[in-house]
């Protein structure tokens, strides 16, 4: 059992729903970024999504950019994202951790050497954006091996044709992508997503977070009363993208938590 | 060769998009539904008569294909060895081999029912032939273009806006054809039910690679049949430009199994293959990874992030290459050498002076390689380039880079 199961059979016990906060690995700086990570778990966060920095990520908005160009220009690496993850767990082994980003810097390190790597640095899932099903014998089928959750993302286009080939080697938990978008654009309508959760749920026994395009406590609670679960992004880097103190962005995370939790 | 159908080099990709090793479909879930169906589409429009026949009747009439296959007599008695013919893909309706491709996918996008179309551009010759080929059809067009390439290739961003295309600067990284590539698929992962995105080169995620290879391997089908009846012979060697590499797979793939024919890609040497990565040379000066739905060689640091490259050729200005060079040149089957801008500017004046021809910049990198080897070749040896596309676009560049002021009269 991972530290991500072992979160969600706690979270069902209590009758709550997931809160899933995303920031960018050393944005704006790795200091700053690991105070407001370290910050998290009492903010009310139940998983954290750390992004891993990229020169070109693809399906990103604006924000999401900006704060990957943010670390990669305060000296942000693959090592010192999991250098962080890492100094998190110092003082915390329960809460999950999942790694989002994109291939090219994982395949550049080197598959096997990055999966100790990570799951000796206390990484418990990935999210790699531009891998899907049809490229899963890369990193998803060795992630798997290695006691590593692979997430996947399952989007509006997501036929039911091809869902049981999108859950078929996911682990951990579904995330599904509650537009046809980049991060950071639409909102997400608690009336769209309901019905193609269900869907998902009723293809898998894993949970279902839902995120893209929620930014407020209210859609917080909206969506997560429709799903599992909800993740921010955009919203939170935004005021780290403006910023904002470690202690004011930890103050919006924990509205936004509160509204999750709410659900 | 020791079992001729086996050793074919012309069955690629496989099944699952790859090239070798290289190639694939890395791209989000978003997107992935439909790359299937335009896979299905494709497969289904290349053994169906009537889409080439009106891919045929374009190309003709529209295009004004075929080009013409011409012996270039001073510049090859001027460099005093090979022989030099030059595939002519400049005349083509909007001056490049770009519309080649942009016809076959948005015959495509029609057959797909789709009614907007994106596209990256970088020197903006497939920007403009996507805008023209949706002005003839009446479709939206969008055009992103890197906003440095926007400022260094002005005549093309008149000629898509006069055509109807919306075109978006992009701003991100240092606005040149890769940073145009992100936005284009962002812009596709929004739009994806009504929007077709058509890919400019060999790169992309399966099957774009082997699609847009398919539509330019007219040039290399005409030029094998031109130089059978001027000479009676095949080439002995082939030389060709590359960006993402489409002209030159182009040229290229109808003469992968002719094994005596040398094949040669000329990459953009910048200001020198250097540790600087002031190049574009991903072949060179770059190794193996995974960018935009494909895996190839790529200019990147350790940390696997992507490099920007440098060139004065604003087509050849991306850190990649399409997937099908990227095995080539691992199983050896062709070569890529590199070309710097100073050498490109010499091949540009070269080929205006003793030709009258006045060549983009794209293909002067593959002037400037012929102009390298020619002289110490037999006379019997002949070299077939491509001169992919005309340098009207070019003037202000090269003008700037010649110390030439173009506000002054004579
Ligand atoms: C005339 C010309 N040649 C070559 C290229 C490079 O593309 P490719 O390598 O796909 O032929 C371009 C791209 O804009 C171009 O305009």
């Amino acid at each position: 059992m991972t530290r991500i199961d072992a979160k969600f059979a706690a979270l069902k016990a209590e009758g709550k729903k997931a809160f899933v906060a995303y920031v960018m690995a050393g944005d704006p700086d790795y200091e700053t970024s690991l105070e407001i990570v370290k910050g998290m778990p009492d903010a009310g966060v139940d998983i954290i999504e750390l992004g891993l920095p990229f020169t070109d990520p693809m399906a990103d908005g604006p924000t999401i950019q900006l704060a990957g160009q943010r670390a990669l220009e305060a000296g942000m690496t693959l090592n010192k994202t999991l250098d962080l993850a890492r100094a998190f767990r110092e003082d915390d082994d329960v809460t999950p951790i999942v790694l989002m980003g994109y291939y090219n810097p994982i395949y550049s390190h080197g598959v096997d050497r990055f999966l100790v790597n990570a799951k000796a640095a206390g990484i418990d899932g990935l999210i790699v954006v531009d891998l899907p099903p049809e490229e899963d014998s890369e990193l998803c089928i060795p992630a798997q091996a290695a006691g590593l959750n692979f997430i996947r993302l399952a989007t509006p286009t997501t036929d039911n044709k091809r869902l049981p080939k999108v859950l078929q080697n996911t682990s951990g938990f579904v995330y599904y992508v509650s537009i046809t978008g980049i991060t950071g654009a639409a909102s997400a309508v608690a009336t769209d997503v309901g019905p193609e959760v269900a869907r998902i749920q009723a293809a898998t026994d894993i949970p279902v977070i839902v995120g893209f395009g929620i930014r407020t406590p209210e859609a917080s609670r909206d969506i997560a009363s429709v799903a599992d679960g909800a993740v921010v992004g955009s919203a939170i880097v935004d005021l780290i993208g403006k910023g904002q103190s470690p202690s004011d962005v930890l103050a919006f995370v924990r509205g936004l938590a509160a509204g999750a939790h709410s659900a | 060769m020791a079992n001729d159908l086996f050793n074919s080099f012309m069955t690629g990709p496989d099944e699952n998009g790859r090239f070798g090793q290289f190639g694939g479909r890395f791209v989000s879930e978003t997107l992935m539904p439909l790359i299937l169906d335009l896979e299905a589409e494709y497969e289904n429009a290349k053994t169906d008569d009537s889409f080439w026949a009106e891919m045929d009747f374009l190309w003709k009439h529209y295009v004004g294909r075929p080009s013409p296959l011409y012996l270039a007599e001073r510049l090859t008695e001027q460099l005093g060895g090979a022989k030099i013919y030059m595939k002519r893909d400049e005349l083509n309706h909007t001056g490049a081999h770009k519309i080649n491709n942009v016809l076959g996918q948005i015959i495509l996008a029609r057959r797909m029912g789709k009614t907007r179309i994106i596209a990256e551009t970088g020197a903006g010759q497939h920007g403009v032939a996507t805008a023209t080929v949706c002005a003839k059809f009446g479709l939206k067009c969008v055009v992103y273009m890197g906003a440095h390439d926007v400022e260094r290739q002005k005549p093309n961003v008149f000629r898509m806006k006069l055509l109807g295309a919306e075109v978006v600067p992009v701003t991100s990284g240092r606005g040149t054809l890769k940073d145009a590539m992100n936005d284009a698929l962002r812009d596709w992962v929004t739009n994806v039910r009504d929007t077709f995105y058509c890919i400019g080169t060999v790169a992309g995620p399966h099957p774009y690679p082997a699609m847009v290879r398919d539509f330019q391997a007219i040039i290399g089908k005409e030029a094998k049949a031109q130089m059978l009846e001027a000479e009676g012979r095949l080439p002995n060697t082939l030389i060709a430009a590359i960006g993402g590499g489409s002209n030159a797979m182009g040229l290229f793939f109808p003469f992968l199994d002719d094994k005596d024919v040398e094949i040669i890609g000329v990459e953009a040497g910048g200001k020198g293959v250097n540790a600087k990565m002031e190049h574009c040379a991903s072949l060179t000066g770059g190794r193996p990874g995974v960018l935009h739905g494909n895996r190839t060689y790529l200019l990147q640091d350790d940390d696997g992030q992507i490099l920007e490259g440098f060139s004065i050729s604003a087509g050849l200005d991306y850190p990649g290459i399409g997937p099908e060079h990227s095995w080539l040149h691992e199983i050896g089957r062709a070569k890529y050498v590199s070309i710097t801008d100073v050498e490109a500017l010499e091949a540009f004046q070269l080929s205006c002076q003793t030709e009258g021809i006045i060549p983009a910049l794209e293909p002067s990198h593959a002037l400037a390689h012929v102009a390298k080897i020619a002289p110490d070749l037999p006379k019997d040896h002949i070299i077939c380039m491509n001169m992919c596309g005309r340098g009207d676009k070019d003037i202000f560049t090269v003008a700037k880079a010649l110390n030439w002021d173009m506000e002054e009269s004579d």
